[in-house]
């Protein structure tokens, strides 16, 4: 049976993973390339690391963590954040990413989508979306669901756009997954945004990657079944030692999703 | 381009007969047994990064190459590949097809993955105009629309129950998960003829996802995978060392 992916991602800055230690063991606890072989080790299904460096300077460090993180990485690998341009994507790719995220600048030239899958294939581009519910910023709406909206910068601009709609055109110009993270749930730790993700992973036929709002094991066994979700992403929940990978794919088996169990 | 015959593949092509006891060496080869030589192709289908990287990581030397010349001397071929199945054209275009068609003749071991398994079989509805090597008979479909997605991307299960001992998947578990990304398969009924010239089957493993197809198959000297073996974890690195491991036939 096709098991759900429970994803670790790392976000980095100037090469550095920001967010919190776990692994006291560690003789470099903030090294991307020894956190993604530990998660890998401990049972999670994918890496993605997030390039959130805002210099030009701390940006030319990336393609050596790419590097020295996929050097001892054997499960699918996922670089984002900064990728502009196909030339871009095909660097980084070339340092030994399976994938790319793109997210603003599939919004900018949504032909760039079907040029990296061109040369790379459908299933090595994730489009990645940042959405909002339309009841934050418009009472009036009727299906705040339906009618989220896709942000970019933070979640400073509004695109215009809705996120069902723009997903399933990301779907039509060739991504092989959509990543949908939750601006109203990212960093509340109070679970996904489970309406939202139904939304989308009903609207196209391609994988959902769920983010945003991890907090419990219970979060994730709910963005399974009632979210729909392929995939989830975490961050925090096994930076902060909340749970590990491991244990919390045990517990989800036990709930009855599918799941891949560590050896 | 080739039509099915009767015939079988070994005789069309003058495939030696195989050493009964080298075909049962399915288990794992001491660490010191490594390094080999391994020559992966290159085709322009997606990234090789990876495979190298595991290749490398299990001490093999790895040779690339996107001509024909270096695999009459190649010791083991790899042919990996994400993507469209009209990018084999492009092995008949190069000359890369009569040069792997002879290296397999010789018994040199050879491993499809992905596409590079798909490739092995006579084609695929994904491009009907594009024949495969036709060693493995039979054509390989999209997933049938059943409201599951497509394509099918994630880790699933092999199931090795219905198939005979595989020297490629010794020491891996059945039920083990492994890593897949694709929306076109072999079917579940994949044939090859054997020596008597009758219809036989290769499959080594079978997954389930809308319905059953063949995840591995496995003839001879000559072996095919749907998942990526290099993005597969500790698993799929028992399935890239096996392959290193095995010796072939008339080395």
């Amino acid at each position: 049976m096709l098991t759900r992916r429970i994803i670790a991602c790392l976000d980095v800055r100037d090469g550095r993973v920001v967010k919190g230690i776990q692994f006291v063991d560690l003789i470099d606890a903030g090294d991307p390339a020894a956190l993604a072989h530990r998660h890998a080790q401990e049972g999670a299904d994918e890496i993605v690391l997030l390039d959130i460096t805002a210099t030009h300077e701390g940006r030319a460090t990336l393609l050596d963590t790419v590097r020295r993180t996929a050097q001892q990485l054997f499960v699918p690998f996922t670089v984002g954040g900064g990728i502009r341009t196909a030339e871009d994507a095909a660097a980084v790719f070339e340092a030994g990413a399976d994938k790319v995220s793109i997210n603003s600048a599939a919004l900018a030239n949504p032909a760039l989508i079907g040029q990296i899958g061109a040369d790379f294939g459908a299933q090595a581009v994730i489009v990645a979306i940042d959405a909002r519910r339309a009841a934050r910023r418009n009472p009036e709406a009727t299906d705040p669901v339906h009618e989220a909206r896709v942000f970019t910068h933070g979640g400073r601009r509004d695109t215009g756009r809705t996120a069902v709609e723009w997903a399933r055109e990301a779907e039509s110009r060739g991504a092989g997954e959509i990543l949908l993270t939750s601006m109203d749930s990212d960093g509340t730790r109070a679970g996904f945004d489970c309406e939202l993700t139904a939304a989308v992973s009903s609207a196209v036929r391609i994988p959902v990657i769920a983010s945003g709002g991890a907090g419990t094991v219970a979060h994730f066994a709910e963005v399974f079944r009632a979210g729909q979700a392929d995939a989830a992403l975490a961050a925090s929940i096994f930076h902060f030692g909340v749970s590990s990978a491991r244990a919390l794919k045990e517990s989800l088996a036990q709930s009855g999703i599918p799941v891949r169990l560590p050896c | 381009m080739w039509a099915p015959t009767d015939l079988r593949w070994n005789e069309r092509y003058g495939l030696q007969p195989v050493n009964q006891a080298s075909r049962e060496t399915g288990a794992l080869a001491p660490e010191e047994n490594l390094p080999v030589n391994v020559t992966v192709i290159d085709y322009k289908a997606g990234n090789l990064t990876s495979v190298v990287k595991s290749l490398r990581h299990l001490g093999a030397e790895v040779t690339v190459t996107d001509t024909p010349e270096p695999l009459a001397a190649a010791q083991r071929i790899i042919l990996p590949g994400v993507g469209h199945f009209a990018a084999t054209r492009r092995l008949d275009e190069t000359g890369l097809t009569p040069a792997i068609r002879a290296a397999i003749t010789r018994g040199i071991p050879f491993l499809g993955i992905c596409v590079g398994m798909q490739w092995l079989l006579e084609g695929s509805t994904e491009a009907p105009d594009q024949p495969g090597l036709g060693y493995f008979l039979g054509h390989c479909e999209r997933f049938p629309e059943a409201g599951e997605k497509v394509p099918h991307v994630g880790w699933n299960q092999i199931d090795m129950s219905d198939a005979p001992p595989s020297r490629l998947l010794a020491g891996i578990r059945n039920g083990e998960h492994v890593y897949f990304t694709h929306s076109y398969h072999a079917p579940l009924n994949t044939f090859v003829r054997n020596d008597q010239g009758e219809i036989d089957w290769p499959l080594a493993a079978q997954t389930h996802y809308i319905e059953p197809f063949a995840s591995a198959l496995e003839w001879e000297n000559v072996f095919g995978v749907q998942f990526h073996p290099e993005k597969s974890g500790e698993t799929g690195l028992k399935v890239l060392k096996n392959f290193l491991c095995f010796e072939g036939y008339g080395l």
